[in-house]
This record gives C-alpha cells, sequence and structure tokens, in this order.
C-alpha cells in the first residue's frame, strides 16, 4: 500500500482526490435539484407539488439505508473535497513564498479565480442549510420534522420550504451561494476532466458546454425555488 | 522614446530586495529588450553604479535563459515571445515597465533578475530520458512513427525550459513544463520503454522540488513563448493513473 499513499499525497494524486469527490458532489447537487424542482408541480396543479414534494420527503427519509448511506457518502466526500483543496493551497502558498509586485491574470476566468473563497463560502453555506431545513426546529422553529403515521412517514417538506423561504435576508443569501455554486462547477466540473486525463482536443467543446451548462441549469433551478417562494408565486396560501 | 524602469534589486539570495526606480532615455524601438537593458547598464557603470544582472545566452528565442516579468506577465505581453524577442516597439513613449524575476520556491532568486532554474534540471534528471542500443548509427526510418505522434511529439520538445509556465502560475506549479517533457517522450516509440516508470519519477521530482499543483487555470499555456498546449498536463494525469494499473498489475 505504499504505493498507494505515494500516489494519494502527490500533487496528482490530491488533484485526483479532488476531483473524485468533486463528482460525487456534482452527482448530488444534480440529483437534490431535480427532486426538489417538483415543488413547481404547484403550477400544473395546486396541491400537486405540495403532495409531490411531501412524498418524495418520507421516501428518502424513511429509507434508513438510503439516508445514511447518502449522508455518509456526501460526508466523506466533502470531507476528502476539503482537505485536499487545504493541502494543496498549502502547498502553492509555499511554492510562492513572495508575491509578484505586479502580476496580471493572463486567462484565469472569474470561476477560476474564486475556487477557494467560494468553496468557503459554499462550506458556510452547507452548514447554514443543513441546520436551516435539516435540523430544522431547534434552530429555525417554523420547521416541522416528519411524523410517524401508521406504516408510513408524513413529511410537511412543503410547508417547511414555503415557511423557510418568506424571510428576503434567507432569500438573499441562498442566491448568493447559489452563485458562488455556479461558479464553482462551471470552472470545477470541466477541471475534473482534465485532471482525470481527458487531454483529447475531440471532447474539449462538448466538456467546456457540459460544464457550463450544468453550472447555469443547477443555479437556475436552484435559485428559482426560493425566489418563487419569496415572491409568492409558490406556497401562497400557505 | 523615454521609458521610466522599475527594476526589482536583490544582491543575493538571502538579501531582501526592492524595486528601484531607473529612466532610460532615448531608446530606439528597435532595440530587443535586453538591448534595452545592456544600454540601461552600460549608463550605470558609467555612474559607478552595479549593473542589472539577469540572463541571457542566444539572444534569438531558443535557449530559454532570458525570462523575467515584465509588466506582471512572463516575457512581457507579446503572445509567443521570450524576452530576447520582445522589441521595444512594443512599447509606447513615456511608459513605466516593471521588471522582477520570475518568483518560485523552487526558482530562487540568485541576483536581480536572475533565478536558480536547476530543479528543472533535476526534474529531467529524473526520467527525461530514453535507453538505446549504442553502436553503428540506425537505419533512417527504422524505426517508424506516425505523423499525428510526431507532431505531438515535436509541439511538447519546443519547450525550451524558460519557466514561464511557473511564474505564471498562480501555484509556481511546473505541470506544463513536466508534462510537455513527459509527453514528448511519451508520444514516441522510442520512449515507450520507460514509458510508465518516467511518469512517476517526475512527478514525484517535480513535487520534491517544492512546485505546486494545477488548478486548470490556463495561465502557464498563455504565457510559454512556445505555444504548448495545456492539454500536455491532462495527457501527463492520464500516463500517471495509468502508470498506477500497469506497474501494479506486473
Amino acid at each position: 500500500m505504499d504505493w498507494l499513499q505515494r500516489f494519494l499525497t502527490s500533487t496528482i494524486g490530491l488533484k485526483v482526490i479532488m476531483a473524485v469527490s468533486g463528482l460525487v458532489l456534482v452527482g448530488f447537487v444534480i440529483g437534490h435539484m431535480l427532486g426538489n424542482l417538483q415543488i413547481f408541480l404547484e403550477f400544473v396543479e395546486e396541491g400537486m407539488g405540495r403532495e409531490a414534494l411531501n412524498q418524495y420527503g418520507a421516501l428518502l427519509k424513511g429509507n434508513k439505508l438510503l439516508l445514511w448511506g447518502t449522508r455518509v457518502t456526501l460526508l466523506v466526500a466533502v470531507a476528502a473535497h476539503i482537505y485536499s483543496a487545504c493541502v494543496l493551497t498549502l502547498r502553492a502558498r509555499a511554492a510562492r513564498p513572495a508575491n509578484y509586485k505586479q502580476h496580471k491574470w493572463l486567462s484565469g476566468s472569474y470561476a477560476v479565480r474564486t475556487m477557494r473563497w467560494g468553496g468557503v463560502i459554499l462550506l458556510a453555506f452547507i452548514v447554514y442549510h443543513l441546520l436551516h431545513l435539516t435540523v430544522g426546529s431547534e434552530v429555525t422553529p417554523s420547521i416541522e420534522h416528519c411524523k410517524v403515521v401508521g406504516d408510513g412517514l408524513q413529511c410537511p417538506i412543503f410547508d417547511n420550504v414555503v415557511q423557510g423561504f418568506r424571510q428576503p435576508g434567507v432569500v438573499l443569501f441562498y442566491v448568493i451561494a447559489q452563485l458562488a455554486l455556479g461558479f464553482h462547477l462551471a470552472h470545477g466540473i470541466w477541471s475534473l476532466f482534465r485532471t482525470l486525463g481527458l487531454g483529447n482536443p475531440r471532447f474539449d467543446g462538448i466538456i467546456k458546454k457540459i460544464a457550463v451548462g450544468t453550472a447555469a441549469a443547477v443555479t437556475l433551478g436552484n435559485v428559482a425555488i426560493p425566489v418563487s417562494v419569496l415572491v409568492g408565486l409558490v406556497g401562497g396560501a400557505v | 522614446m523615454n521609458l521610466t524602469l522599475k527594476i526589482w534589486r536583490q544582491q543575493g539570495p538571502d538579501a531582501p530586495g526592492e524595486l528601484v526606480t531607473y529612466s532610460v532615455n532615448d531608446v530606439n524601438e528597435d532595440m530587443s529588450f535586453l538591448e534595452m537593458l545592456d544600454v540601461l547598464n552600460e549608463s550605470l557603470e558609467v555612474k559607478g553604479e552595479e549593473p542589472i544582472a539577469f540572463e541571457s545566452d542566444c539572444r534569438e528565442g531558443i535557449c530559454g535563459a532570458c525570462g523575467c516579468m515584465i509588466n506582471g506577465q512572463p516575457h512581457g505581453h507579446k503572445d509567443r515571445t521570450t524576452t530576447c524577442q520582445l522589441h521595444m516597439r512594443e512599447f509606447r513613449d513615456g511608459e513605466t515597465v516593471v521588471i522582477e524575476p520570475f518568483r518560485a520556491e523552487a526558482f530562487p532568486v540568485l541576483k536581480d533578475l536572475i533565478v536558480d532554474r536547476s530543479s528543472f534540471d533535476r526534474i529531467i534528471q529524473s526520467g527525461g530520458y530514453i535507453s538505446v542500443r549504442t553502436g553503428s548509427a540506425p537505419d533512417a526510418h527504422a524505426v517508424q512513427v506516425n505523423k499525428q505522434d510526431a507532431d505531438e511529439a515535436f509541439d511538447k520538445a519546443a519547450c525550451i525550459g524558460c519557466g514561464a509556465c511557473v511564474a505564471a502560475c498562480p501555484n509556481a506549479a511546473a505541470m506544463l513544463f513536466t508534462g510537455a517533457k513527459v509527453m514528448h517522450l511519451g508520444n514516441l516509440p522510442q520512449g515507450q520503454v520507460e514509458r510508465y516508470e518516467r511518469v512517476g519519477a517526475m512527478v514525484a521530482k517535480m513535487d520534491e522540488e517544492g512546485f505546486g499543483h494545477c488548478s486548470n487555470a490556463g495561465e502557464c499555456a498563455v504565457a510559454c513563448p512556445k505555444g504548448i498546449d495545456l492539454r500536455a498536463i491532462a495527457r501527463m494525469n492520464k500516463d500517471l493513473l495509468l502508470s498506477q494499473l500497469k506497474l501494479r498489475s506486473k
């Protein structure tokens, strides 16, 4: 196992850890958004979005294996992602102890330059988001937990979301965090393919499109939910 | 034309440095950047001051000795140009030009604008070679190389080891340099024997020398005077990943 340790502590090995954990997190972020977009079934018929979201919540929370399997996987992925980022950042600082008096960026986009601080914003957001809508009532009194009713669970997810997003300050923080996520994904998805060795010019264009497209879709989808609630498009009757 | 120069002066590796302002007058626009520094140095010597130490050798853009940061960019703002091939016509009359050495832990400043880039040599020594049968010269075309591989290898072989990639990289990484050296040989049939040992050895040496990591910002490829493609890094990553499988399964 000596070779594995040597590989995983090399700069490229650490980047591979970052890329693979990033890929897991990208998958989660897409799934998370798609699941939550069910709230917009409200537009098809009133009550349909509420029903879909509540059932979706009960499904996820009811299956302990699925729930804890996902939670542990995500926790490991986030920890690995942050660990590699910290080690590499420290090494990069050590690799250039003295900064330039004058320095010009040549091609690095806004997304590239904000990967580190964007990541810090995302971490703060993840902690807040978990306290806000998962830990719930202990932190935000308006949030109610799932209840066991008969054989199944009843989860008031829809009401929680609507109550949770009626404060403009909260929605503002969500929107800022989603913009940070968008930039992080736009560079991160493209970069992870390069880190994992995809250097074929034939795929360059498509990978850039996938990266930017995913980033834009996730940001728009995730921003739409709190904003729609705040302006009363969704859950006005609650 | 007249210019104001702000040049990094540093007596030795451990001495503190600072930007010192000089003015040079009557600069001819046909001069190269190094010739302009030569003119400044002559005037400094006349005044009894110590001339600015900078490195140069071929002065025709192929040796890689002359790199420095000019207005915050390695080799200045002109695309695919080394410092020696940058001409003063690229600057405006009255402009202020900031000149600094390349900065990286693995490139310690020796004096003023001169840095020690022997860490690059050590990376090459760790694996940038091939084993060949010695004896009489082989027949021409005895080893067939297809056009695509030859082109790829040649693009990578264009690297002159100037260090602009390290200088431009926000993490002071030597990934483009090492990627070019690894894939230059990795693309050719002659380089296959050591291909997977080579990539591991060169990456390990690169880390040991204290270079940073690649965040795919792409700064290096823009700064590279030889236009080496950023994809060289992805190719090296792939070879390193493959080497883990191939060498372990042996």
